[in-house]
């Protein structure tokens, strides 16, 4: 029952997906000789006068491109050549870099949060301040403060990252259910025993969701951030061949930025499943 | 043995009311058990059952009053007052063994895996769990899930078992099997036990003595009933003792009519002497319990197999 559910699912979502396929290709494809003109000013305006050629690539044309970044994805031909398997990399490094930050400061810190009311209440305020802030706002102060323009994306990822998870950790560590404390009580387990042996497995699928959030709102954010630092990165990638008015790579980029989205959340889910046990 | 091992003495526990003031859930409470005893305690619900336990635990402190236990005040929780909990409240991410261990480690800290093993699996035979012992919670059922609970609490030796309502989330059948098992583990191992139920029968096949409970808020305990039946007594024919009716009736008679109305019907209850009920030897009973041990007539109104619960 279930699998035939999924069978019919995937029939219905590659027909989807040929349909749309179809269509981009009919809607950018080439309408044949327009109208006749000198073979030297045909060569300088290109296929889109002389074919009807649209100015959007086609998937033919996204699909070639893509092969051919597939073959050597890692080649580095100077600042503004390189390979997307690079500036994938530099991403992914920074976002893992700034989530790791993230991870050490926000699960300790949140933890206290949970367990003293005192200390929730007293950082209650700042927290709700500085959450509301679009991570890129913390930037021209970054780029001033750390002085380098990788750093500063580090720290934006950080900053945007750390909410999610502080919040989730912080109402995790709290709504343990007291009967499970009270066991850790009856047995006399210690502060920290307690802390490590039923705090933290009870609240790890709270925690693990909130990680699930931060992954996805900081690769979100990486994109925007190497737009503004430039340099490198999938986000620097996008614009510059934007600049190069080369559409057919953006569109390439566009769909690598989502599969790694994907897989990054996907990887999430999966420790979040590991951790989370029915009653 | 007329030592005290539990002693609690003139207890109360208050919350802060909706006025400004404070409501009392119970206002000097005494009760004491011998060692080796097992007593039930049955009361409507909401008249202060799990607190006393909670405080009988160290889970909860009272707002005055102390507990004695072997001759020292308790603060706080120890292994020594296991905690068997309604909800069973197993960890879900441990398997049967590593609830068990858990409990084990936490009394025997620098025990090696392999002893912490051998013991916990040892308790986790006497309940009966042979086989089911690397089993998560969710693949229990109920029942077995109890046993779990139970095999915990005993698995610290401790020198008194706290039960709040052990089996009330179970079916009859899987109830009386562990019923059977709680009263002989206790019997061989000369356990003493507090245990709170709704289960009149439950009560009267379990317990020494049974302690009733009046209607809350300021509930009182208002008699303690001491059980006729014989040490030795099977769970399927309990009905067929002379005195089984004369105490279940009495206990429900109680339950029904006279728990709400208990404090204006009784001014002069002194909650250090509690009265004791005996109920069929008449000449042992005393003065102040009003209805007299047996009333023949309300016998019918209460057929012997149904079981009015008292929850709510
Ligand atoms: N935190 C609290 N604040 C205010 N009142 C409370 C609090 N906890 C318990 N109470 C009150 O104390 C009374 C006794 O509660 P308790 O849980 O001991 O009842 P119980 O006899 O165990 O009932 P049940 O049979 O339903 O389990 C209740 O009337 C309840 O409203
Ligand atoms: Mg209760």
């Amino acid at each position: 029952m279930t699998s035939s559910l999924r069978l019919r699912a995937a029939i219905v979502s590659i027909a989807l997906f040929a349909a749309f396929i179809g269509v981009w290709h009919i809607a950018t494809r080439g309408t044949g000789a327009v109208a006749s003109m000198s073979p030297e000013y045909a060569r300088l305006m290109g296929l889109t006068a002389t074919a009807g050629k649209s100015a959007m690539p086609g998937p033919l044309d996204v699909g070639a491109k893509l092969w051919e970044h597939l073959q050597r994805p890692f080649y580095d031909n100077g600042p503004n050549d390189k390979g997307l398997g690079i500036q994938l990399g530099y991403s992914i490094a920074r976002v893992g870099l700034g989530y790791l930050l993230a991870v050490i400061v926000a699960i300790p810190l949140g933890f206290l949060i949970g367990m003293s009311p005192l200390i929730n209440r007293a950082l209650d305020p700042f927290i709700q301040i500085l959450k509301p802030i679009s991570p890129l706002a913390w930037m021209p102060l970054a780029l001033y403060t750390i002085k380098d323009s990788g750093l500063s994306a580090i720290f934006v990822i950080f900053i945007c990252s750390v909410w999610p998870m502080l919040l989730n950790t912080a109402f995790g560590v709290a709504a343990v259910r007291k009967e499970w404390i009270n066991v850790a009580r009856t047995l006399e387990v210690g502060t920290l025993r307690r802390a490590f042996t039923v705090i933290l497995p009870a609240a790890a699928p709270t925690i693990l969701t909130g990680m699930r959030i931060s992954i996805g709102i900081a690769w979100l954010v990486i994109v925007a951030a190497e737009m503004l630092v430039g340099g490198t990165g999938i986000g620097y990638f996008v614009w510059n061949e934007w600049n190069n008015l080369s559409i057919t790579n953006v569109i390439i980029a566009i769909l690598l930025i989502g599969m790694v989205g994907m897989l990054l959340d996907q990887i999430l889910a999966r420790f979040t499943r590991m951790v989370t046990f029915p009653e | 043995m007329t030592e005290k091992f539990i002693s609690i003495e003139a207890i109360a526990k208050r919350y802060p009311g909706a006025g400004g003031g404070e409501i009392a859930v119970f206002e000097n409470l005494w009760l004491s058990m011998q060692r080796g005893e097992f007593g039930c305690v049955i009361g409507h619900s909401g008249c202060g059952k799990t607190t006393v336990l909670n405080i009988l635990a160290g889970l909860d402190a009272p707002s005055a009053g102390a507990v004695i236990v072997d001759g020292q005040a308790i603060e706080g929780t120890s292994l020594d007052r296991a905690v068997i909990f309604q909800s069973h409240a197993l960890l879900p991410w441990r398997t049967v063994l590593g609830n068990v261990a858990y409990a084990v480690t936490s009394k025997w800290r620098d025990w090696d895996r392999a002893r912490v093993r051998a013991h916990a699996q040892t308790f986790i035979d006497l309940v009966g769990l042979t086989g089911a012992e690397h089993k998560r919670p969710s693949e229990l059922s109920g029942g077995m899930k109890q046993r779990v609970g139970i095999a915990r609490a005993l698995s610290i030796t401790p020198k008194i078992m706290l039960m709040d309502e052990p089996f009330s989330a179970l079916d009859a059948l899987t109830r009386g099997t562990l019923q059977d098992e709680v009263r002989r583990i206790c019997l061989e191992t000369g356990q003493t036990a507090f245990m709170i139920t709704h289960d009149v029968d439950e009560a009267i096949y379990l317990a020494d003595r049974i302690f009733l409970m009046t209607n809350g808020p300021a509930a009182v305990l208002a008699e303690i009933v001491e059980n006729p039946l014989p040490k030795d007594r099977g769970r399927t024919d309990l009905h067929r003792h002379p005195y089984y009716y004369a105490v279940r009736n009495h206990i429900v008679d109680f339950l029904v009519s006279r728990s709400k109305s208990f404090a204006t019907d009784t001014p002069g209850h002194d909650p250090r002497n509690v009265p004791v009920v005996r109920i069929g030897k008449p000449e042992l009973v005393i003065a102040s319990v009003a209805d007299g041990p047996l009333q023949e007539t309300k016998q019918a109104s209460w057929p012997g197999l149904s079981r009015p619960s008292t929850s709510s």
